[in-house]
């Protein structure tokens, strides 16, 4: 076992060049996972697990799209995942109640495409938006506050590159500028908010970027242009998006 | 008696007192003057040191420890391995995770990867570009990208280590853009129709759709461009082959820096329908330790060549290529190292965040990097002008003459920039069809080839390292088929050409 101590010493070593992994943060956990080889492989176990879990709630509803339709597959998914969707023609976003129960009404709209989706706060991934890349007509997509949304996911949503006029990413934890590059893809991009973003290094120049790519858009969020309020310190405030903020923002 | 008193001080029964003050006036004593050290290590003066420094030998040399009067080098190879890796870059390493990954039972396979350059100072998978694309023109190519874009989307699902930070490639999500002239239109738009078929997400642009998309770029002599919307971009190589190597290594696979100078080769003749053939096996691996004479021999069942630019050199140790002309033994592995620059420049006024992967119908390619202005980019030089493979030096004046002249035309506001710097690497180029070489070799049976990627390797190693370990544990591909690109086509001759080598 001594050899595979060195093994893993050398391992450990912090190669990297892209950027330096935070020392290690103690904690009871790492000391028995590296004491103890069944500790770590439980951690490891919970880790597939939580990959699978992932996988499964972003799955394709292929049986629901094969009766009903890419609209109403997209409906569901959407309302499974305690988020709104909105048809064309209708005033009111149909939502989940406070249980996450929800009426299957929108069955009945299965010709009506699609207009507006709200995931905010969900845990869709890449693998999710299968159940999304269907609708031709879908003019907004929140998907703030999602975890589990990354530079990948961002990539996948040039299939609504002529539809598509207001997508938000506030406070998405993974993405980052190398993803934003490919927003450049969204042609009729109205608006676009990006605040809270914690892994975009420097939020001042992406902005100024981000609106030389997408010169017809709105951009919200990142450091305000100059002239808008600041914090002390320089640093953007955290913009959460709140809840009544979306109500008056439905596209016409 | 001064002997004494030392022993009584060293051992801590004396307290050392303070020596009398000499008489005034008189010489100082001779030893101050002395700046050196005294020349023989005085060995009472710590003696409890060397006491404990002692204890601690001889607890080394009992029974049960890997103590040795001799001494022992440090990082031998074992003796004895299942399949040893000549190669630790990226796809040596992909090869060796993608082992363990597939046969995950305890040991049940010992894997060694053998690495000449601990620095990895001249590896080709470190001072690529790191690109990846799906706009090739071969099926298998566009299969290969493609899964290998899968994986490094879900690249911590994969080679996640626990308690480790997850893994950041550092991924640039911005499409390669392909122009072609109005010769090259045709091929262009069958090249896309293919990307499709396989599955790749390519669009087509006109002139005037570029122009309209891209205003930076002057559209003069454009027919046609094609532009990857998914999958596509550039990543950190140095990040994707640590991420390899740590989980290999985590889950049991062994590193050995050193270099194979030799093998013991067993070979017997045969009599086939063709004539007589002589096959060989390779029983032993000889790998010289750095800076030292010492060697170890290392007794295995297969060898993997993912030698990148030095394979035909490893292949030759395996008596590949070193026979009479017009035989089988006589097929050289046609891989030999080519030496490409890349450069760094700075351009204030370039293109912003929107700015492709541009490869320019001349060739000439270029990137952004970074944010603040820095673009990377060059050209692969003419048959006629290939450099010197001795050393990594970068031609600067080939940037002048070459390249910059069509980067200024394609992109007007290039015609004013300044580079900043530049280094070169070697491409492990396949003169015979500039694709890779996945497989046995007929003749030597335990040598498998994984090489000659001629410049597209880092981007396709987890889809081929998985396809060289399916082929060591199953004997067949099961996830991309890839026979097309075995060794057998040098010997029959059929070239597996792609339309548009970068």
């Amino acid at each position: 076992s001594c050899e595979l101590q060195q093994c893993r010493a050398l391992a450990r070593r912090p190669y990297g060049s892209a950027a330096s992994p935070d020392p290690s943060k103690g904690g009871i956990l790492q000391y028995l996972c590296n004491r103890f080889y069944d500790v770590e492989y439980l951690v490891g176990w919970s880790e597939t697990l939580r990959y699978r879990n992932l996988r499964r709630k972003n799955a394709y509803c292929g049986y629901i799209k094969g009766i009903y339709g890419d609209n109403a597959a997209a409906a569901y998914f959407v309302l499974s995942h305690r988020g709104r969707v909105r048809f064309q023609g209708q005033e009111t976003w149909l939502c989940v109640d406070r249980r996450g129960n929800f009426s299957y009404d929108f069955v009945e709209l299965q010709d009506v495409p699609v207009v507006a989706i709200d995931l905010a706060g969900s845990v869709l991934n890449y693998n999710g938006l299968d159940n999304l890349v269907k609708l031709t007509a879908l003019k907004s997509l929140d998907l703030s506050r999602c975890p589990h949304v990354d530079d990948w996911t961002l990539t996948r949503l040039q299939v609504f590159k002529d539809s598509l006029e207001e997508l938000s990413l506030a406070g998405c934890p993974q993405v980052t500028e190398r993803g934003l590059a490919c927003l450049h893809l969204l042609e009729n991009l109205r608006r676009l908010d990006l605040s809270h973003l914690p892994s975009v290094p420097t939020p001042g120049l992406i902005r100024i970027l981000v609106e030389e790519m997408l010169p017809r858009c709105e951009v919200v969020g990142l450091a305000p242009a100059a002239g808008a309020q600041t914090s002390r310190d320089g640093r953007e405030e955290p913009g959460v998006p709140s809840g009544d903020r979306r109500a008056g923002e439905i596209p016409a | 008696m001064i002997r004494a008193g030392r022993l009584c001080r060293g051992l801590g029964l004396l307290r050392p007192r303070p020596l009398p003050d000499p008489a005034g006036g008189s010489a100082p004593p001779s030893r101050q003057l002395r700046t050196g050290h005294p020349q023989r290590r005085d060995l009472f003066s710590d003696l409890e040191k060397e006491v404990v420094k002692f204890r601690k030998k001889l607890r080394q040399s009992l029974p049960g420890s890997d103590w040795d009067p001799f001494g022992t080098t440090k990082g031998l190879p074992p003796e004895r391995a299942d399949v040893v890796i000549v190669g630790g870059g990226v796809m040596g390493w992909s090869v060796a995770y993608w082992l363990k990954a597939l046969k995950p039972q305890k040991d049940a396979l010992r894997v060694v990867v053998i690495e000449k350059d601990p620095t990895y100072s001249q590896a080709s998978t470190v001072l690529s570009a790191g690109g990846i694309r799906q706009q090739f023109s071969l099926p298998e190519n566009i299969q290969m990208s493609l899964y290998s874009a899968f994986f490094l989307r879900t690249i911590n699902e994969h080679l996640g280590v626990v308690n480790e930070p997850p893994i950041d490639i550092q991924f640039n999500h911005s499409g390669y853009l392909f122009l072609a002239s109005e010769d090259g239109a045709a091929d262009l738009e069958e090249n896309v129709r293919i990307q499709r078929n396989e599955g790749a997400e390519v669009s087509l642009l006109s002139p005037a759709q570029l122009k309209k998309k891209y205003p930076w770029i002057n559209t003069d002599g454009v027919a046609v461009a094609s532009y990857g919307l998914e999958n596509e971009g550039w990543f950190d190589p140095w990040s994707l082959l640590n991420a390899f190597r740590r989980k290999a290594m985590s889950m049991g696979v062994s590193q050995c820096f050193g270099e194979v100078m030799s093998f013991t080769i067993s070979s017997r003749e045969i009599m086939t329908p063709e004539g007589e053939l002589t096959f060989s096996r390779i029983n032993y691996v000889r790998v010289q330790m750095p800076n030292s004479l010492e060697y170890q021999p290392v007794e295995c069942s297969l060898v993997v060549n993912a030698a990148g630019p030095w394979s035909q050199k490893l292949a030759e140790m395996a008596g590949i290529g070193i026979g009479p002309p017009n035989t089988q033994e006589g097929i050289k592995l046609p891989v030999e190292p080519r030496k490409r620059y890349i450069f760094v420049w700075h351009c204030p006024d370039g293109p912003g965040l929107e700015c492709p992967m541009l490869v320019d119908t001349t060739g000439a390619y270029f990137r952004r990097e970074g944010i603040g202005g820095n673009y990377l980019g060059s050209l692969s030089p003419t048959e006629e002008e290939e450099p010197d493979i001795q050393d990594l030096e970068v031609d600067h004046n080939f940037f002048q003459e070459k390249v910059w002249p069509y980067l200024a035309h394609r992109v007007p506001v290039f015609e004013s920039l300044k580079v900043k710097s530049a280094w070169a690497g070697y491409y492990d180029y396949n003169t015979f069809d500039q694709n890779a070489v996945l497989g046995p070799h007929p003749l030597v049976e335990n040598m498998l080839f994984i090489t000659g990627f001629s410049g597209h390797g880092l981007q396709q190693s987890p889809a081929a390292g998985k396809a060289v370990a399916e082929l060591i544990l199953d004997n067949k591909f099961s996830t991309i088929h890839l026979e097309k690109l075995s060794f057998n086509r040098f010997i029959s001759g059929e070239q597996v050409l792609e339309r548009n080598i970068v």
